[in-house]
């Protein structure tokens, strides 16, 4: 049995679906993103999970026990918010042992337990300070200080790095991830930041207008993209529009040129068909037997520094690629006609939901 | 250029004469109860006389109930309002200015009609239950004081958050409200309760009608009986409602200070 299950779970705000029949079962320990556009569904689940929002329909049960009708203040949830949410006027130490005192644990344990947390999130000296005396990145520590300080069986996190700058964005989803391996806390993570996302969650739920379009680890998510939705969101994604010539050979057209591709079962010759093509499968090649090329024109250069993107034009088709940044080679020109290839395994199939 | 600069000193100078030449004038007369010097008798004479000490606990001691019981009443509505109810927001605001349109006479009025000894409810039966209700009227006429200035409180900070925040962290209602929300909306709520304080100081007309001993009708009583006492009064009455609009300033200035700055 799973640690959290939700079944059928969904959420109408008046006319509106919101969450529609979400069923999902996280192992405990596990770090579970839920990714997404804004409005797609993922922050409503969260907030019933945490008992925020009642459910329209459908269960949550964490460690086997319905919690569905439980108040917010009796599930034992650790919960960070986007905007800190910590108490303006109390210090970091009162903040951290809040959920303590509320508890009425001993305020021998409370100061034992602030100072276990101070030190875990690397703000020891900072226990009399009072928030506005820290900067954006600390206070999320210290939110998370406070969430875990109570021993929660969940962690939730609602888009907890949104409000900062890219470079603490960096450091603290890896000290996040650190200090919930530590403790072994279940954890869920909601981001629209699929970088945050891949980088960071054991399995990602990809959610689009309150369903679960794809549900898997990093990898599968980022390289087997089953819906089109999925591989548009997750990464940068090329989309080639082609005409389908000879079905039964794998043979297919783009502006004109010839492509080998695999999976046309059922296919018929004049079917238009969409394939799905990640940028960093793309190179510069010369047209060579068994490899797919296309020759078009670069239409853009992007220098990024270790990685240089470009764009291609066909005709009516774009595509992006990258290549390393090689020092003794520069990048080409904008307006340069140029042929790129890439492997028939590296084209998925869209299917045209 | 010049000439608009000039026009808005001059503007500046009539507006100053406007308020200062009264006052200076009633403290000039404050002072001249003794012939021929000036002296602060009259105002020896105010304090020492044992009715204006009666009558000035007697309204500060109204006026701490009306904060009390106006800071319990409207804390948890406006609060409630504005995390589970802000439909509701419009008509609540509407019957929070409801005092500033209806004269407190009619008001007293009404209380009296549906309050007076042969009525079910005798509050003015008694004089404690006559002081219950005076308080209870002073409430409405700082509702809408009280409740704009706690409203604006709760504007400043993220309830919804802070109170999710609470909860998930295992607090009840009342902790929420007490610990997490009351200590920051604290400057707003004394600028309310500084603004009722001045408004019951003064008020009469409650006061008089309830026959009840009260700072306001007593101000009445001595401005029509005597001569530089109620000058010397109003220049106290003035002095109590700077002091407390000094304080309001002073604990506004203390929340700015303590905002965070991110």
């Amino acid at each position: 049995m799973a640690f959290l299950e939700l079944e059928n779970l969904s959420k109408s705000f008046g006319a509106n679906v919101g969450v529609h029949q979400v069923t999902l079962a996280i192992e405990r320990g596990e770090f579970v993103s839920f990714l997404g556009p804004s409005g797609c569904g993922k922050t409503t689940t969260l907030r019933m999970i945490a008992g925020f929002e009642q459910p329209s329909s459908g269960d949550i049960r964490i460690d086997g026990r319905d919690v569905t009708g439980l108040r917010p203040n009796q599930r034992n949830i650790g919960m960070v918010f986007q905007s800190y949410a910590l108490f303006p006027n109390m210090t970091v130490a009162e903040n951290v042992g809040f959920g303590l005192k509320v508890a009425r644990a001993p305020a021998t344990e409370i100061s034992s337990r602030v100072e276990e947390m101070l030190q875990l999130i690397g703000l020891p000296q900072h226990g009399e300070r009072y928030p506005y005396q820290l900067s954006g990145g600390q206070q999320q520590r210290v939110a998370l200080a406070r969430a875990l300080a109570v021993r929660p069986t969940l962690l939730l996190l609602d888009e907890p790095l949104s409000a900062l700058d890219a470079k603490i964005r960096i450091s603290l989803r890896e000290e996040i991830r650190r200090v919930q391996r530590q403790l072994g806390i279940t954890t869920i993570y909601v981001t629209h930041d699929q970088e945050e996302a891949l980088s960071m969650s054991d399995r990602i739920v990809v959610m689009n207008e309150g369903r679960i379009e794809q549900l898997g680890t990093p990898f599968e998510i980022y390289n087997y993209p089953r819906s089109r939705f999925v591989a548009s969101f997750v990464g940068t994604l090329n989309t080639l529009a082609t005409i389908v010539t000879d079905p039964a050979s794998g043979r297919v057209e783009v502006d004109g040129q010839p492509l080998t591709v695999s999976g046309l079962n059922g296919a018929k010759p004049g079917d238009r068909l969409t394939f799905a093509l990640r940028p960093e499968a793309i190179s510069f090649r010369s047209p060579t037997p068994g490899i797919n090329t296309l020759a078009g024109t670069l239409e853009e250069v992007s220098f990024l520094g270790s990685i240089v993107r470009m764009r291609v034009r066909f005709g009516e088709n774009v595509l992006s690629l990258d290549t390393f940044n090689t020092p003794n080679e520069p990048p080409p020109s904008r307006g340069d006609h140029v042929t790129v290839g890439f492997a028939a395994r590296d084209l998925r199939l869209l299917d045209n939901s | 250029m010049r000439g608009a600069r000039f026009g808005s000193w001059l503007a500046l100078a009539l507006g100053v004469l406007y308020f200062l030449v009264p006052l200076i004038s009633t403290l000039e007369f404050s002072m001249r109860m003794k012939r021929g010097e000036y002296s602060f008798e009259a105002y020896r004479v105010v304090l020492g006389d044992p009715r204006f000490q009666q009558s000035f606990l007697y309204s500060t001691t109204l006026a701490l109930a009306t904060i009390v019981i106006g800071v319990l009443l409207v804390l948890p509505t406006a609060y409630i309002i504005r995390l589970r109810l802000p439909k509701l927001r419009p008509i609540v605001e509407f019957i929070t200015l409801l005092p500033l349109v209806v004269p407190a006479i009619v008001i007293v009025f009404g209380y009296l009609r549906i309050y007076n000894s042969s009525s079910f409810l005798p509050m003015t039966a008694s004089a404690r239950a006559t002081d219950l209700l005076l308080t209870f009227g002073y409430v409405t006429l700082s509702l809408p004081y009280m409740y704009r200035a706690v409203d604006s409180g709760l504007r400043a900070i993220d309830v919804r958050t802070l109170t999710e925040a609470a909860e998930s962290l295992g607090a009840g209602w009342p902790t929420i409200l007490f610990r997490v929300i009351l200590p920051n909306v604290r400057s707003a709520i004394l600028s309310g309760a500084f603004l009722t304080f001045a408004i019951v100081i003064g008020e009469f007309v409650f006061a008089s009608l309830l026959n009840r001993p009260a700072f306001g009708p007593y101000l009445q009583l001595v401005g029509a009986n005597r001569a530089y006492e109620p000058a010397a009064l109003a220049i106290i009455a003035f002095l109590v409602t700077w002091a407390c609009m000094g304080l309001i300033q002073v604990f506004g200035r203390g929340t700015r200070a303590s905002r965070p700055s991110l």
